[in-house]
């Protein structure tokens, strides 16, 4: 059992507070959804999580089971079971998937597992629908978003970690890719004990992956948590109902919107 | 302009001696080149003195194929007069460059000459393996390729640790049809000079290949022409360097259309590492009746350390409005969301380099004429890398 715990966690980009003050828990099995706004915090999010250059913690704790992620360079948050789906995943010519995960898997000390990797790609391909073709490929390069999206799923599959973001996985695929990819998230969970943490501002991908809690992260807080049922609340009325600020009676509407939920 | 000159090696000669003769009077009065000149600007041709060198005959192995194969050694060969007719182009050896003429001047020979429709299928290769200090070598390697003939041709310039200067040149003859591939690869000592021309002239419907490993060398230097002459025809240019150390690695090149519907690419590919140097300068030049050509240049550097310095010059001339043109050119670090996606995974940052420049370099190799040659050369790529575990 596995716990990711995010504190108070506070951060800023170019000088510009983007986050102000992130709590969540997650742990192993559950998939809870981070929903939001373009714009309000939820890939720095992520990037703050995984270490990303550009992004400046200014406050606040990662926990993953009780270590200080923050203190450790990103392939070490990897290496101790951290993993990020990018919502783009970037371009790497001339490096292919079999020699990142090699390198991945032995610098986890996994050397079982590198010798087992090509077959592994293979069931695991399969099971997404990833054309074998692509496994030869560099990374990402001239992959269509859902390609990029299956690409980014099997290294998930592949590599085991404890807890996942998905910064959204739903942008640049087809119903298809979205629903393979996310089939095996889910089945991650429930074989592996994977804790999927899935960021998206579309409830769409929900119905694939079911969460059990939803956060609503608006301007660099997190407004609101409840069940499942908040999606749908969000559905139908959007973000507004959680926007603070601007007009002053906004914080009032949202209190009392979630008092009759 | 002696630079960039499109015209094949120009004498007076019928005869190679002759031809040497002109051009050894070329090249004593010939002027010794300041980086004053637009030709050698980013050089270090200033530190060059000729007096510590002396000339010697080039130690050349050639293998694979030879049945096409003619060396016309040291002085005064009786040249058959269809090699003789190679250098006759031009009257004009008093336009001659000091090192064009001093190539001309001390030339040892070797002949690829391919009768039409002959394909040579395996690899010819010639070694230049230098190994006495303070001595100078003038190797030309010209390849005249007949129409519809095929051949390839690796040239290896190697030195040890011998303090030497090499002055090479290439000439390339690629006739009607014909297709003609060459990989020269510097694996030169810490302490050698090389200071090359290359010149390839295409005709019609010809496929020209030049591609350039280079990892070699103190200073290295190499001009490129590449003419197509004949409609249809294209030229391949690609070259990977990557310079360590104190090292210098200096390229000119010219993609020149003289003729209808031609084509040429060029890609090429460089790294920086310590206090390292290199220099990328690039022409495309479209004649008028050039019509419905294209021509593309990439040139791309990885700066891997803070000492080291790259510069990129691209240009263009183009006299009809009637092409595809395109260049991009690139220097700079690795780029920091290719090592952040590798890290995310789990990577540790010094593999991730590792994994990101060779890749870099895939490109390239994949585009090497012997396809055999590519690994072995990743892993020589590989070593000389100053960034994580060496493979």
């Amino acid at each position: 059992m596995s716990t990711l715990e995010i504190r108070g966690l506070t951060a800023s980009v170019a000088g510009k507070q983007i986050l102000n003050g992130i709590d969540l828990t997650i742990s192993s099995g559950e998939v809870h959804a981070v929903m939001g706004p373009n714009g309000d915090g939820k890939s720095t999010l992520s990037a703050v999580v995984m270490g990303k250059p550009g992004y400046t913690v200014t406050g606040g704790k990662v926990l993953l089971d009780g270590v200080d992620m923050l203190a450790l360079p990103t392939w070490e948050r990897a290496a101790a079971g951290l993993h990020l789906v990018m919502q783009y995943p970037t371009e790497v010519p001339g490096v292919t998937l079999d020699a990142v995960l090699t390198e991945a898997l032995k610098d986890r000390g996994r050397s079982a597992d590198v010798g087992s990797l090509a077959s592994q790609l293979h069931t695991e391909a399969a099971r997404i629908n990833f054309d074998e073709k692509f496994l030869d490929r560099p990374l990402n390069v001239d992959l269509s978003g859902g390609e990029k999206k299956r690409n980014e799923t099997l290294q998930l599959a592949v590599l085991k970690p404890k807890i996942a973001i998905l910064d959204e996985l739903d942008s640049g695929l087809d119903i298809d890719a979205l629903r393979d990819c996310a089939r095996r998230v889910m089945d991650a969970t429930r074989e592996d004990g994977l804790g999927a943490l899935v960021i998206t501002h579309y409830s769409r991908l929900l119905e694939e992956l079911r969460p059990s809690r939803i956060h609503i992260l608006v301007k660099g807080r997190i407004v609101e948590s409840g069940g499942p049922e908040l999606a749908d609340v969000l559905e139908r009325d959007g973000y507004a109902a959680f926007t603070p600020a601007d007009s002053s009676s906004a914080d009032a509407v949202s209190g009392d919107y979630l008092a009759g939920l | 302009m002696p630079v960039l000159t499109p015209d094949m090696v120009r004498s007076t000669g019928a005869s190679w001696t002759e031809v040497r003769r002109a051009a050894a009077e070329r090249a004593a009065v010939a002027p010794f080149p300041t980086t004053d000149a637009e030709h050698w600007r980013y050089s270090r041709i200033d530190e060059l003195s000729l007096a510590d060198f002396s000339p010697a005959a080039a130690p050349s192995t050639i293998s694979g194929p030879t049945d096409h194969v003619t060396r016309i050694d040291g002085e005064g060969s009786a040249a058959p007069a269809n090699l003789a007719s190679l250098f006759d182009d031009s009257a004009d050896a008093s336009a001659l460059e000091l090192f064009a003429a001093l190539n001309l001047a001390n030339m040892d020979v070797i002949v690829v000459s391919v009768p039409a429709n002959t394909v040579v299928s395996e690899p010819i290769v010639i070694t230049h393996d230098f190994t006495e200090s303070a001595r100078a070598y003038f190797p030309r390697v010209v390849v005249d390729a007949g129409p519809n003939s095929e051949v390839t041709v690796v040239e290896r310039f190697v030195s040890g640790d011998a303090r030497i200067l090499v002055v090479p040149a290439l000439d390339v003859r690629t006739a009607q049809s014909a297709r003609v591939r060459y990989l020269s690869i510097n694996e030169l000592g810490p302490a050698s000079w090389l200071i090359g021309e290359q010149h390839s002239v295409g005709q019609r419907d010809s496929d020209t290949l030049l591609a350039t490993v280079a990892l070699g060398g103190d200073y290295s230097r190499v001009s490129t022409a590449a003419r197509v002459v004949g409609q249809g025809g294209n030229t391949r240019q690609v070259a990977l360097y990557f310079a360590g150390g104190t090292q210098m690695h200096d390229f000119r090149t010219l993609q020149e259309h003289a003729a209808p519907r031609t084509t040429s690419d060029l890609l090429f590919k460089g790294a920086v590492q310590d206090t390292a140097k290199s220099v990328y300068t690039g022409l495309i030049k479209i004649h008028k009746d050039a019509k419905g050509s294209s021509a593309f240049q990439t040139n791309r550097n990885l700066t891997l350390s803070h000492g080291a310095w790259a510069e990129s010059v691209p240009n263009l001339d183009i006299e009809t409005n009637d092409v595809k043109c395109s260049h991009a050119s690139t220097v700079g670090p690795i780029d920091e969301e290719q090592l952040f996606y590798l890290e995310s995974r789990g990577v540790r940052p010094d593999v991730a380099e590792r994994l990101v420049v060779l890749g870099f370099f895939d490109e390239v190799l994949a585009q090497l004429p012997v396809g055999e040659l590519a690994q072995p050369l990743r892993a020589k790529v590989a070593a000389k890398l100053n960034v994580g575990e060496k493979a």
